[in-house]
């Protein structure tokens, strides 16, 4: 098995002149981390040049709002903590945030004219502990408006480019999460997925990203969308790179009832998952050549039916090769309601949206029109102006499931669903498999414009993914291969685990990366 | 015809947690508008609700004090509408779930016992203030403001069966739930601030019908005496609406204080679709049998444990006994007075307790627990009735002598300052009675010819004598023997 890339050794030259001052000078978080550590570099030079290359990158939607002021003194911050030797893993790393997480100094939009000019008077719990821990924020990143929607063209600010192909979406709704790390703009991003959110996007940028377990991470400060689903992830270039920034955002948070005390008997605070995950990369060193000797992967038939291009069924036929070439074993298993996650959380996402959103509405903050006769009407022209298309639709859905004589035959019914798909998780991987991998998308990022008249079709592509969240399960997206008519577009292998299975599921993806070099393909335009 | 009404109440208790229900804000009243409103209560994009363990632990009281079955596991909901003094367009409350399921409650009414049944107890936040009058806004225009400090406040929501028949019995019942709640020491019972708010559901139907009649709902009635009035006008317009050949429509009215009436607030035909679902922000609330049985084993006894008490072991009938466990201060103040007092003399304490002292504290609107008069110092003073020190009728002088803090309000004090210690000195009082004998002997003579009243006339020239200090016992018997009796 090759050195982790902790352990990678590079050679820094020894002028200052010549100090490698992007963030994509450095392999990984850890190698930047070690250069900060030994002051080779400095916060306040990263930063600098991280803005820079952000208000010179070729999308200008990327970021919806950039303070120069803010990241600067972050990244003094993080040097004052470095030359007290205080310093943790994050210490001066650039990083930036979706604009779902509510930050105190940057305004927070959730990409919505509704929130255009909002400022919250308190920061998000993931936005403290990564600031905490001295992570330097370039700003915030565009999304799918309230994160809904999976190509990023639901921002009323713009939509995205792939940075892959800029005629390509990014995925969403963390579009911009995945767009920033695939640009090279930052080392790691924060994203949430409450229906593939950072998976999607992550396999559409070719980076890494992961879901954790539901109430792993506090939900304090993130705008809700669908609460019984909305869970904060990193993204970042690699598997490696994704575990200092998850662990340092899990943990549990008074503010949050829906989040957890202990996982399985252990402390749900930072240190639990590197824990796990190093535990884990050890086991894997003694298997010799056959690291993943004993592990059962369970591959859901049900993902690879009609549907599915052939590129991507490739791909991930590819990748289990290698999974099996380092010992692990392939199981067939059946996860048979596959089909029925998606009618399951187009009803549950959008009731708890209708009734998550009911609160703009124009009377305490956010977006009010000018023009009104009496207060229901001043609500109705607000809302109607100021929220997109999708987020409309998605409110009337909600609203029409919850409503007296639907609630038995929608609500309950997909509620039900959900405790039937997640028993059907569950027992793939009580009795069956220790991991479930697969495709996470069934194509490659679509064309933008694509789906403006078939929402159907970006509803389908979630098919993968909704099971981890309707079943609260961690779930990751790396990259495995690429597709596309100029084999150009990234494809993401996803791996699905038991509850709080995170630092397993972080160590195997590490793992095939010790042994692939997707992860390392630069988008062409950015190289 | 003859009516009948039938009464459910619902009443929204106000807890008395020092914060709110999912905020760390405080719920004092009167705060300068929104200065007691955080984040959360006002419904910042990112803020999450979290349960306030106090307002929990405050619902298993009431439901472990009316008998109810305490709910292992409950469910917040959330109640889907849009107005402008509820920040996120919903209410947090309980729905199919509540904390506390049945129970009931018991009272004297016209000397019958009275049993209500609860439905249920639920547990939920208030709105906001809408301010309509006197609000100009930035520019000095008439507007509307909101005030969110009450949003957030917790309320138990207890709703009772349709079980009473009279304005009398639902004020009786809402008295004896506001006496339970202040006892408990979960709300605090002020009504003008609205801590204790009552909605009535009326209906009427002939006697001996077993249908129940078209409801209206009566919203936010906030004294009992509006309760009483509400109920007796709303029973009279049904009444009137159904004799001339009309139907009652079910709806929600307001009471008007002021034209004493009741006007209409909105239609069952517009009704809201709350869209209730469960609140994802809030897992179920369990609560342990551990809690439950250590939240038991702290509750006070009970004001119906207490009148029980009172009534088996210190002889008080049941009307005193209901009267002194109408409040927990006024009960413990009447066991603190009769434990100063030789053994069955409770009756005694409880006339001056409900009597001179309740007079005196009513006077000066004085709360019993700040009474100046302490129960030591009050049982001080009946000691004194009961060895004959004093008259009952001299002891109300000491009494108000002691009110105003003379001799350092004690009673064998003030008896020796002003020397009031009763003659009980035979001698001496036969003296006096041989004097006034002697100075009206026309009285002698009427009394002899048969008029009583004669009589009562003596004795009271014999205590103006002695300055109302003789045992009018001993006055009355010598008189008895000097006249021939």
């Amino acid at each position: 098995m090759p050195p982790p890339p902790t352990t990678v050794c590079f050679s820094f030259p020894p002028s200052l002149n010549d100090t490698m001052t992007q963030p994509t000078d450095y392999p990984s978080i850890a190698a930047l981390g070690k250069a900060l550590r030994d002051r080779r570099v400095s916060a306040l030079e990263l930063a600098t040049d991280a803005l820079q290359a952000v208000h010179n990158g070729p999308d200008p939607h990327l970021f919806l709002h950039v303070d120069d002021a803010l990241t600067l003194a972050q990244a003094r911050a993080a040097d004052a903590l470095l030359a007290q030797g205080k310093a943790g893993p994050l210490a001066g790393i650039p990083i930036a945030h979706k604009d779902l997480f509510v930050t105190r100094g940057w305004r927070t939009t959730a990409a919505s004219r509704m929130l255009a000019d909002y400022v919250s008077p308190f920061d998000a719990t993931v936005v403290e502990r990564l600031e905490q821990a001295g992570t330097v924020s370039l700003g915030k990143l565009s999304c799918d408006e309230f994160a809904m929607g999976s190509g990023n063209e639901n921002s009323a600010f713009g939509a995205l480019q792939n940075p892959h192909d800029p005629d390509r979406v990014p995925g969403g709704s963390s579009g911009g999460s995945a767009a920033a790390v695939a640009a090279g703009l930052v080392l790691g991003t924060t994203g949430t997925d409450s229906g593939g959110s950072v998976r999607q996007p992550a396999a559409y940028c070719g980076v890494s990203g992961i879901k954790p377990t539901y109430g792993t991470v506090s939900r304090y400060g993130v705008i809700a969308y669908a609460s019984s689903l909305d869970q904060a992830g990193p993204l970042a270039r690699s598997a490696a790179d994704l575990v200092p920034l998850l662990d340092t955002m899990s943990g549990f948070d008074i503010q949050d009832s829906t989040s957890l005390e202990t996982c399985n008997g252990v402390a749900n605070a930072p240190g639990r998952i590197t824990a796990a995950y190093d535990h884990c990369r050890g086991l894997f060193g003694s298997g010799g050549g056959q690291p993943l000797a004993g592990l059962r992967i369970g591959v859901p038939r049900e993902f690879f039916g009609a549907g599915l291009a052939t590129a991507v069924a490739d791909a991930i036929e590819a990748a289990l090769r290698v999974f099996e070439s380092l010992g692990a074993r392939r199981v067939d298993i059946s996860l048979p309601l596959t089909r029925l996650a998606i009618p399951a959380y187009y009803v549950i996402a959008p009731a708890e949206a209708s009734s998550n959103l009911a609160r703009f509405d124009g009377v305490h903050f956010g977006y009010r029109t000018p023009q009104y006769q009496d207060l229901p009407d001043m609500i109705r022209r607000s809302r109607s102006e100021a929220l997109g298309p999708e987020v409309r639709k998605r409110i009337l859905v909600g609203t029409y499931v919850l409503s007296h004589g639907y609630y038995d035959a929608y609500y309950l019914q997909a509620q039900r669903v959900r405790r039937m798909v997640a028993n059907d998780y569950r027992q793939a991987l009580d009795q069956a498999c220790d991991v479930i991998m697969g495709p996470v998308t069934p194509n490659v990022a679509r064309r933008r414009g694509d789906h403006d008249h078939d929402p159907i079709a970006d509803w389908l592509g979630d098919i993968y993914t909704l099971g981890a969240n309707l079943a609260g399960l961690p779930a990751l997206s790396i990259p495995c291969g690429l597709g596309g008519p100029a084999k150009h577009l990234p494809i993401g292998l996803q791996i699905i685990g038991r509850h709080f299975d995170e630092g397993r599921l972080l160590a195997l993806a590490d793992c095939f990366q010790q042994h692939t070099d997707w992860h390392q393909h630069t988008p062409r335009h950015v190289a | 015809m003859s009516w009948e009404t039938v009464i459910g109440l619902e009443v929204h208790a106000q807890l008395s947690t020092q914060s709110k229900i999912f905020s760390r804000s405080s719920t004092r009243f009167g705060a300068a508008p929104n200065t007691q409103a955080s984040a959360v209560d006002m419904a910042l994009p990112g803020t999450l609700p979290v349960m306030n363990r106090g307002a929990v632990e405050r619902a298993i009281r009431f439901g472990l004090a009316v008998g109810a079955q305490v709910a292992e596991r409950s469910i917040f909901a959330r109640k889907n509408y849009f107005y402008p003094d509820l920040p996120k367009n919903y209410q947090i409350s309980q729905f199919e779930h509540p904390i506390v399921i049945g129970g009931q409650l018991k009272f004297l009414l016209d000397d019958h016992e009275h049993v209500v049944h609860l439905t249920r107890a639920h547990l939920e936040e208030d709105a906001g203030k809408s301010l309509h009058e006197h609000f100009t806004g930035p520019h000095g225009e008439s507007s509307s403001g909101i005030d969110l400090n009450r949003a957030g406040t917790p309320l138990l929501e207890i709703v009772s069966e349709p079980e009473m028949r009279s304005a009398a019995q639902a004020v009786a019942y809402a008295r004896t739930l506001h006496a339970l709640v202040v006892w408990l020491g979960i709300c605090d019972g002020n009504m003008q601030e609205g801590s204790f708010r009552v909605d009535a559901n009326v209906s009427v139907r002939p006697h001996g019908q077993a249908a129940f009649g078209t409801r209206c709902e009566i919203k936010n009635l906030n004294s009992f005496r509006f309760l009483e009035r509400a109920i007796l006008h709303e029973a009279r317009r049904q009444i009137e609406l159904i004799e001339d050949g009309g139907q009652v429509v079910q709806e929600t009215r307001l009471y008007d204080a002021d034209l004493d009436e009741t006007r209409s607030m909105r239609s069952k035909e517009d009704a809201q679709d709350y869209r209730y679902f469960p609140d994802p922000d809030l897992p179920p609330l369990v609560l342990s049998a551990d809690w439950i049985e250590a939240v038991r084993a702290a509750m006070p006894e009970l004001p119906a444990a207490r009148q029980a008490r009172f009534q088996t072991e210190l002889g008080l009938g049941a009307y005193d006994a209901a009267q002194l466990t109408m409040h927990r201060a006024l009960a413990d103040y009447f066991e603190a007075c009769v434990a100063g007092l030789p053994a069955g003399q409770a009756k005694l304490a409880a006339n001056w307790i409900l009597g001179e002292l309740s007079a005196a504290l009513n006077r000066g609107d004085t709360d019993i627990t700040a009474s100046p008069v302490s129960p030591t110092a009050l049982a001080g003073l009946i000691v004194r009735i009961i060895d004959g020190t004093i008259s009952n009728k001299l002891a109300r002088e000491v009494f108000t002598a002691m009110w105003a803090g003379e001799c350092g309000g004690a009673a064998d004090d003030i008896i020796a300052a002003r020397g009031l210690k009763q003659i009980t000195d035979s001698g001496a009082i036969e003296a006096l009675v041989d004097e006034v004998l002697a100075a009206h002997p026309q009285i002698i003579e009427e009394y002899r010819a048969g008029k009583d009243k004669a009589f009562n006339s003596l004795v009271g020239q014999v205590m103006k004598a002695a300055r109302g200090k003789a045992n009018p016992q001993q006055v009355n018997t010598l008189l008895r023997q000097k006249l021939g009796g």
